[in-house]
């Protein structure tokens, strides 16, 4: 009997259910104890990302509580000019606006990092490359024919893909940076990998204390296992 | 002495309801085989599961908004800005996997040890509609997060009454409100979540408990175990007889029993402890569980404009998912999606061995129930993949062994020769008693190694070693094959 | 079975052990499960400051803003109604607010900062209900004794232009104020001394 629960165990714990799109993702550095790099990464969402998508799900008040920033500061330097500390992260654009413009709303950004994954996030911000027969321009690697614009391309620059044929099958190899942008590679790096890492913070803002208290529940139910054992083998001492 | 204030209140409620009774009946009085194992466990771990499932589920409901515009959006709203609602959340959404961990092991120790056989058929009946009853509860309380998965799932699985001949597409209508799941969907599935199965299930187990205590409890070797007088007492004989037919006279002993309290009670606490760790370590390490217990797509709020590239139930559906997609033919596949859980009804009946315990059984139900749970593990595993047509070749061999265990029971269990029944319960080690043994494996199978860390260090780290592993695989593998026999 | 022999006592502390142990454990998750019920911080967020601009109110006029969900009454008292109020001592209960609830700055005869603008929750500190603004002196319905106050219409509570409850009536205190500052002069901030002892 033992081996069907190894087996099932096996089986249960053989990859993810999510699928991959074929391409190798790059991976991203996530840190949730770096607070640093969280508040870079709130003010790049800000800056670059606040325009079209909403954060509806949390509030200037928590991420100040969580990534250790006061609340004045918050307010000054990160959160949009007029937001409340108890506002949640609502995009300035309306509805209609983005309709029109994008031919759907911008989707929330609150879960993005639980649905997609981190290491896709990384991978699709940094997989934007020129591709004149798309409406901005752009085209992306991972999500193929994506209806959004490279917000970050004045720090990236632009890319282009080189081509490899397999199996007389014509598709990307890499991406070169054809134009350089405000930043180095490096420093483009790491304001992709903080904003990944903050939505990643985002998507479950309560991960690293959940963790830490679980490590106390489980000393607590070891205790709990450990004299329950003893209390049962005391009893089970009038059992022959 | 006077008694106390406490007493006297005590016995005021004593003397007008049978506390005492109901508590010797079904705890101190009632006698249990003492050779329960592992297996035995899951009944009680299910029970308390249940309770989980009622504690945590109300404290959702006060948040929860069944609204289409409002549900995904209440759920973010309970994870984040409820005080603690992300562990009440956790507790609920792990506990509904675990539930069903624990029932699916708790059936299949019925197929071990042949505990839906005469005279507990009712017991095993009670038990399977339960399971029916499970799997509704957790199919429409899967709809309540709205995400697309929720969504899609139940398009798929109401979209599966619109096979019934005649009546089909009337009734998914009927049942959806609405030409698509909707509001009304999301509505109705959420009154039938919090309060008519959760009735239904508290009914059920009361009676699958009732007649479990009215017949005793099967034992790992399926003996039917004597009543034995103890001497003590004198009562007339007429009494005497009503209290065997009840079978809780404390002044009757049965045959190789303890009273489930003390003794069952502390070790079942044991294993709540054992439960609790794992439980605790899904909930606040992989609430998760890689995309089993908590699907990625369910993320992303329901669209009923755009499906998912590949959607699949929650693992505890997928063996019956893959049955229903083996079957080319949309009513064969819903047919043989419901047979699957038909036939087990009939269990009691399709079984017509003499002895109860896999233990004294012949070698093919051994390997039939062998064969049985990889198909159904297999089935399960099929299940959450996309239908490649290598897959669904597999799902058909599969969804063939599922049935023919079922089906051709009833003549290789006629066919095959039973071993002799000793006459007493037999003595097994226990899984302490084990646990040196493990240890021993666990140091055949890993070698000790040294190794430089990066900092310089060199530290003495565990590594598998490849020939200690085979050697143990190899007698894992003849040890089986024995017991096959 | 066999029960001769047996360590009773190693029993019984095992016994006491465990049940100590879960009872601890039963409180740690009583806890989150209790506390779940609390205010969450949507809550805590609509219960957030309000400003309010007092600039263009003329004398006598009362306006109702909602703080934390609740009326909070701002009311402009003219000099004939702060005369009135220091007449009506005898007939109060608490007169001088001594067992009322309000911030120090309007623990004064006034119950206000600036004796002509009162700021007050406007929930009766019977059970809840909202008092009506009665303003003029002696109407049919209420007596001559009424000097113009806060009537309660549930259970017939009587309070002055300040707050203050009559005696004899089912009230037992002076109306609550709210913490509250100026910003400026004719701005108004409610509930923010509490919020930041909550928050941050």
């Amino acid at each position: 009997m033992k081996n069907f629960i190894t087996l099932f165990l096996l089986l249960a714990l053989s990859g993810g259910v999510q699928a991959s799109q074929g391409v190798e993702l790059q991976e991203a550095d996530i840190d949730l104890t770096d607070n640093a790099s969280l508040q870079r990464g709130a003010k790049h969402f800000v800056t670059y990302c606040l325009g079209c998508h909403s954060i509806k799900h949390i509030r200037y008040l928590r991420i100040a509580q969580d990534i250790n920033v006061d609340q004045k500061k918050m307010l000054n330097d990160i959160a949009p000019e007029g937001a409340s500390i108890y506002d949640q992260l609502h995009s300035a654009m309306n509805a209609h606006d983005a309709e029109k413009w994008f031919g759907t709303q911008p989707p929330d950004l609150s879960l993005i990092a639980r649905s997609r994954g981190a290491d896709w996030l990384y991978s699709y911000l940094k997989g934007f490359y020129t591709d004149k027969t798309r409406p901005y321009g752009v085209n992306n690697i991972v999500f193929e024919d994506v209806g959004m614009p490279n917000p970050l391309w004045q720090l990236q620059g632009q890319q282009k893909p080189t081509y490899k044929t397999v199996d007389g099958q014509k598709s990307i190899d890499k991406l070169v940076l054809e134009e350089h942008g405000t930043i180095s590679e490096k420093e483009f790096d790491q304001v992709v990998n903080d904003l990944v890492n903050f939505l990643v913070y985002v998507g479950e803002p309560m991960q690293l204390e959940r963790k830490s208290m679980g490590k106390y529940v489980i000393f607590f139910i070891l205790m709990l296992l450990v004299l329950s054992y003893l209390l049962k083998k005391e009893y089970w001492k009038d059992v022959h | 002495m006077k008694p106390s204030r406490l007493t006297l209140c005590g016995n005021w409620i004593l003397e007008r309801f049978p506390l005492t009774n109901l508590w010797n009946e079904h705890m101190a009085h009632y006698y249990a085989p003492k050779n329960f194992n592992f297996w035995y466990f899951f009944g009680s771990l299910a029970l308390l599961v249940l309770v989980n499932q009622f504690l945590t589920g109300i404290l959702l409901t006060m948040n929860y908004k069944p609204d289409a515009k409002l549900a995904f959006d209440s759920v973010e709203y309970i994870m984040r800005d409820v005080n603690w609602g992300w562990l009440v959340r956790y507790m609920h959404s792990t506990g509904a996997s675990a539930f069903f961990i624990v029932v699916y092991l708790h059936m299949f120790r019925g197929l071990l040890y042949g505990s839906f056989k005469h005279p507990r058929e009712l017991i095993w009946i009670f038990g399977m509609l339960l399971f029916v009853a499970l799997m509704a509860e957790a199919f429409m309380g899967y709809l309540l997060p709205w995400g697309q998965m929720s969504y899609w799932g139940a398009q798929v699985i109401i979209s599966l009454f619109s096979a019934i001949p005649v009546v089909g597409d009337e009734l998914s209508l009927w049942v959806r409100g609405d030409y698509v799941v909707s509001d009304a969907t999301l509505n109705r599935f959420f009154a039938f979540h919090v309060i008519a199965v959760p009735l239904v299930l508290v009914l059920l187990v009361f009676l699958h408990i009732v007649a479990l205590h009215e017949v005793g409890s099967n034992n790992p070797d399926g003996l039917d175990l004597k009543k034995i007088k103890q001497t003590g007492r004198r009562k007339s004989d007429e009494e005497e007889e009503e209290k065997i037919l009840r079978g809780n006279n404390p002044d009757l002993k049965i045959m190789d029993s303890i009273p489930f309290h003390p003794y069952y009670t502390v070790k079942d606490l044991v294993g709540v402890a054992v439960f609790l760790l794992f439980f605790a370590t899904v909930i606040f390490f992989m609430p998760e569980m890689g995309g089993y217990f908590l699907e990625h797509a369910n993320f992303i709020p329901a669209d009923p404009m755009k499906t998912p590239e590949h959607i699949a139930p929650v693992w505890y559906f997928t063996p019956f998912y893959a049955i229903l997609r083996a079957i080319p033919d949309k009513f064969a596949g819903v047919i043989g999606m419901g047979g699957a859980i038909v036939v087990l009804f009939l269990l009691p009946w399709l079984d017509r061995s003499k002895v109860r315990s896999i233990r004294y059984r012949g070698g093919i139900y051994k390997k039939a129930l062998l064969l049985f749970v990889i198909s159904f593990l297999a089935l399960g595993y099929l299940g959450t993949q996309p239908a490649t047509p290598t897959a669904t070749t597999f799902a058909r061999i599969f969804t063939v062994i599922y049935f023919g265990f079922f089906l051709l029971m009833p003549l290789y269990t006629r066919w095959e020769k039973s071993k002799p029944l000793p006459k007493h319960l037999t003595y097994q080690p226990s899984l302490e008693e084990r646990l040196p043994a493990l240890i021993d494996t666990f140091h055949e199978v890993t070698v000790l190694k040294q190794v430089q860390l990066q900092d310089g260090t060199v530290v003495n780290k565990r590594r598998p070693n490849a020939r200690g592993i085979l050697n143990v695989i190899t007698r894992l593998a003849i040890k089986l094959k024995k017991s096959l026999d | 079975m066999n029960t001769e022999g047996v360590d009773k006592s190693k029993r019984q502390f095992l016994t006491s052990a465990l049940t100590v142990v879960g009872a601890v454990g039963t409180g740690y998750l009583a806890v989150p499960f209790l506390a779940q019920m609390q205010p969450s911080v949507k809550a805590m967020a609509a219960g957030a400051p309000v400003e309010v601009d007092i600039s263009k109110m003329e004398a006598g006029q009362l306006i109702r803003v909602a703080w934390r969900g609740k009326p909070v009454w701002i009311l402009n008292r003219t000099p004939e109604v702060l005369e009135t109020l220091k007449t009506l001592g005898p007939q109060l209960r608490d007169p001088l607010s001594k067992e009322s609830i309000q911030p120090a700055e309007s623990a004064n005869a006034e119950r206000s900062i600036k004796p002509e603008i009162f700021v007050a929750v406007g929930l009766c500190t019977h059970l809840g209900c909202s008092p009506t603004f009665r303003p003029e002196v002696a109407p049919p319905d209420l007596g001559d004794n009424w000097k113009g106050g806060f009537f309660c219409p549930c259970h017939g509570s009587w309070f002055d232009l300040a707050g203050r409850v009559y005696s004899g009536v089912p009230a037992p205190t002076n109306l609550e104020i709210p913490p509250y500052r100026y910003v400026t002069d004719t701005q108004l901030i409610i509930g923010e001394d509490l919020q930041q002892e909550k928050g941050a």
